[in-house]
């Protein structure tokens, strides 16, 4: 189990859920499982089958760049955060 | 520390520890650059080499109806002229800009040259290349563009109304995935959440509720834009570049037009000043097109007008800001609202404005809302600490009027609320650990603020800031010589000195003095992918590969050694240059000698590393500023001025404090003088240095700068980036010294001195 943290904008989808505790091996079988619980939350996380442009995936406070293919280990801090560049 | 190691009081810990690393040599770089040897973008000499100018469109928004290129191509000198119809079609492919994802890549195309439209003053439109500059500036005059010209819209809030005129008809707002109805200058919403605001403002004392505004600043970096292309008949490209990422520049060449990156070469030049400034690319793409073309090497440097109408400054901004705090200090809960200019295209800083904003502070019940919004102003770039310096300017201002009211010493409401190791950011991640409280506790202690200021209309301002760094993928190649120096070469462009702070860490791993390390600036083909020297990442990252290719080095020093005298490697050790047994036979041999030995036998020693390390930690400053306000003039003159900063590990303090000095004085400058001015059609009225005033030597006192060190415990060194966070506070320690010595609180940028006499004359 992962524990998940629901992006701000997409509390009114989870009835204001911040975070779950979700079982999947990869990134990609969390928003699988979360889709599950609230449908549609994972076209406002996945586009075309890769993570959506302008997001990053954080596991333990780490960027994972394999994304939706990341696998979780169990018990990990997962966090969809607004993607940033700097100069 | 080696508990046997006898100690010297008279040295520091970094003294003891070290031997290269704290101290401060001579940079590597530095004769060539005195003595005007230095080759920057503008001096690229090719046989052959053409001369590429740009056409710029007069107007900040229209269609483009018609491009009549004919005239210019008749022109004697010209060899060839182009226009956005000479790039692929963009069509719906995307860029690849890393962790950003893939994002579409017209914008990229149009802002390198308008294909239907001109969204900025300045936006290119045509380009020629010919054989004297001259001519092609003639040839110019010659190109007939048929516009239909639009409404302009020039301020975020007027370009968010309902009935504003649209930039781009295509666009939509997108809020993680849902888009809006009908199209908008609105790119995108995003949104942080922690805690309960409500039950935040319900327990606070003192509620303030407060707008601030940033305008458009640019980077002001002395060397204009400059980029040279030769495209070989054969098909194969190489790029002469002043650039902050050679990588990056193959990328979005290769992007836009359709050219393999094994094709493509990037060699960057040196580098006068970026800030952010010079990641996107402008006139290589033309320069390339025009090469091809012409089957000829083409130059394109811009001029001073060029760069200030068409290069990325940083976005203006509007702030909404209200917090709450209790009667003994504590800050209960923060709800903001940033609305980021992104220029033409989208994409401003303002996710970073949000992420750093309250990351000085625990701050437990918050909201952030952001917005990235269209105006006909160029396509915003990276401006040092990009997007920090406008939202942090909000929470510093309304931190140090909330002093006022408590009759609190700022510093002891910022070391009250202040961040540390586990506290949780704004987007659910903890702090690592940090020194934002030590930073804090030195800047309180410092001479300077224990020293009284005293004198009618004078005060004394502080402000805290922070930006988050980055780590992102570098890499090196070292090899050993026959000498026993080491050969250097880095894939990060050199901007503030990074050459010397990258080559002592690979010295203090072997224990050779930094000028036996030889480092260079290595091409495209020649070094490992490495993104830009941004972020303050360069001493963080690219130093940890060289750190790496030091390791693997000794390593195989001591294997040969062992295997020379016929023991296990186990039983040899590296220090201070000088290879030696440590079972109890006393074999040594310097590193020099070894090398010589090695070089004879034909034996290699060398590594090449690539790194993208994560723990950058972020970096904290605290500045203190005493202004002295003329009521009669409005003007604001800098009496004393101290930056205090957690360098993690200062590598080369020199360095450090120029960074720290550069940071506050362009700072300063966004505080009291910079702004672009635009006049009611769009155009900008003061591209030029004479008109945009940005602070020179004569214009500020010494700036003092302490740092503290908090070592980084995810880097070898402690190393923390330190480029950046030096421009955070300055906006709000001088709005805060103002209003402690004439009363009155100014939340526009730039605190003009029109402006202060206008709040000056709204107070009395």
């Amino acid at each position: 189990m992962a524990i998940v943290h629901i992006p701000a904008l997409l509390h009114s989808l989870t009835g204001d859920v911040r975070k779950l505790e979700v079982e999947g091996r990869t990134v990609g079988d969390l928003i699988d499982q979360l889709e599950l619980l609230y449908p549609g939350i994972r076209d406002r996380l996945v586009e075309n089958g890769h993570l959506r442009s302008g997001l990053a995936i954080f596991v333990d406070g780490m960027v994972r760049r394999e994304a939706l293919e990341f696998e979780v280990p169990p018990q990990s801090e997962v966090l969809f955060v607004p993607a940033v560049a700097g100069g | 520390m080696n508990p046997t190691q006898t100690m010297d009081p008279a040295k520091t810990e970094v003294e003891q520890k070290y031997k290269v690393i704290g101290t401060r040599p001579i940079r590597h770089d530095g004769v060539d650059k005195v003595t005007g040897r230095a080759v920057y973008g503008a001096d690229v000499q090719l046989p052959g080499m053409l001369h590429g100018k740009v056409l710029r469109s007069p107007h900040a928004h229209a269609r483009v109806k018609s491009v009549n290129t004919e005239k210019a191509e008749a022109l004697y000198g010209v060899k060839a002229v182009m226009t956005a119809a000479d790039f692929p079609d963009a069509g719906s492919r995307t860029a690849n800009l890393g962790e950003l994802g893939e994002v579409p890549l017209k914008p990229m195309c149009d802002n390198v040259m308008a294909s239907d439209k001109v969204v900025y003053h300045g936006h290119a439109v045509a380009a020629v290349a010919a054989t004297s500059p001259h001519i092609a500036e003639e040839a110019l005059k010659l190109i007939e563009v048929e516009y239909e010209v639009l409404p302009p819209v020039m301020d975020v809030l007027k370009a968010m109304e309902e009935d504003s005129p649209l930039l781009h008809d295509d666009l939509y707002t997108d809020e993680l995935g849902e888009k809006s109805s009908k199209p908008s200058n609105v790119a995108s919403h995003s949104r942080h959440v922690l805690g309960d605001i409500n039950q935040g403002f319900a327990a606070a004392d003192h509620i303030l509720e407060r707008e601030y505004r940033c305008a458009t600043v640019h980077q002001g970096y002395i060397e204009p834009h400059a980029a040279t292309a030769m495209w070989n008949p054969d098909g194969y490209l190489t790029m002469w570049v002043t650039t902050q990422g050679a990588f990056t520049v193959r990328t979005s060449v290769h992007q836009i037009l359709e050219i393999p990156v094994s094709k493509l070469k990037v060699i960057p030049t040196e580098i006068g000043g970026g800030f952010g400034g010079k990641i996107p690319v402008y006139g290589e793409p033309v320069a390339a097109v025009l090469s091809r073309k012409a089957r000829r090497p083409v130059k394109v440097v811009m001029d001073r007008t060029e760069v200030f109408q068409a290069t990325g400054p940083t976005s203006g901004s509007y702030v909404k800001l209200k917090m709450g705090v209790t009667n003994e200090g504590r800050i209960t809960a923060a709800e903001t609202m940033l609305a980021y200019e992104a220029g033409g295209y989208p994409g401003s800083v303002v996710s970073l404005g949000g992420i750093c904003m309250f990351a000085p502070y625990n701050v437990e019940n918050l909201t952030i809302d952001m917005y990235d919004v269209v105006v006909n102003k160029p396509k915003t770039a990276a401006y040092r600490a990009p997007g920090a310096p406008n939202s942090e300017f909000a929470a510093e201002c309304m931190i140090d009027e909330f002093c006022e009211i408590l009759d609190m010493d700022p510093m002891e409401f910022r070391l009250k609320n202040g961040a540390k190791e586990g506290d949780i950011q704004c987007h659910g991640i903890p702090h690592p650990r940090i020194g934002c409280l030590e930073t804090t506790e030195a800047a309180r202690d410092c001479e300077h603020y224990q020293t009284p200021l005293e004198g009618p209309n004078r005060g004394r301002g502080v402000a805290s800031g922070y930006w988050v760094n980055a780590g992102l993928t570098s890499s090196v190649t070292a090899r050993l010589n026959g000498d026993g120096t080491v050969t250097l070469q880095e894939g990060s462009t050199d901007i503030g000195g990074t050459r010397t702070s990258i080559a002592m860490q690979l010295a203090e791993v072997l224990g050779i003095p930094v000028e036996d390390v030889v480092p260079s600036v290595a091409d495209t083909d020649s070094v490992g992918y490495t993104e830009v020297t941004g972020g303050s990442r360069v001493t963080f990252a690219t130093g940890w590969a060289a750190y790496n290719a030091g390791q693997s080095i000794r390593s195989q020093l001591i294997e040969q050694a062992a295997a020379i005298w016929k023991v296990d490697k186990d039983q040899v050790s590296l220090a201070d240059g000088v290879i030696a047994t440590t079972n109890g036979d006393s074999k040594s041999i310097s590193i020099k000698e070894l090398a010589a030995d090695l070089s004879q036998k034909g034996i290699d020693i060398g590594s090449r590393e690539t790194v993208t390390p994560q723990n950058h930690g972020g970096a904290y400053a605290t500045h203190i500023v005493d202004v002295e306000v003329d009521p009669d003039t409005g003007k604001v003159t800098i009496l004393r001025y101290t930056a205090v900063q957690d360098a993690g590990r200062a590598i080369h303090p020199s360095y450090v404090e120029g960074q720290m000095q550069g940071g506050v004085v362009q700072g300063i400058g966004w505080a009291l003088n910079e702004e672009y001015y635009y006049n009611e059609d769009g155009h900008l009225m003061n591209s030029s240095f004479l008109d945009y005033r940005m602070p020179t030597s004569l214009d500020l006192p010494m700036i003092e700068t302490i740092i503290v060190e908090v070592p980084n415990p995810g880097h070898p060194y402690g190393v923390r980036g330190v480029g950046e966070v030096p421009i955070v506070p300055p906006q709000a320690a001088v709005s805060n010294a103002i209003a402690r010595a004439v009363g009155t609180r100014l939340g526009d940028l730039p605190m003009s001195p029109q402006r202060v006499v206008k709040a000056l004359s709204a107070k009395s």
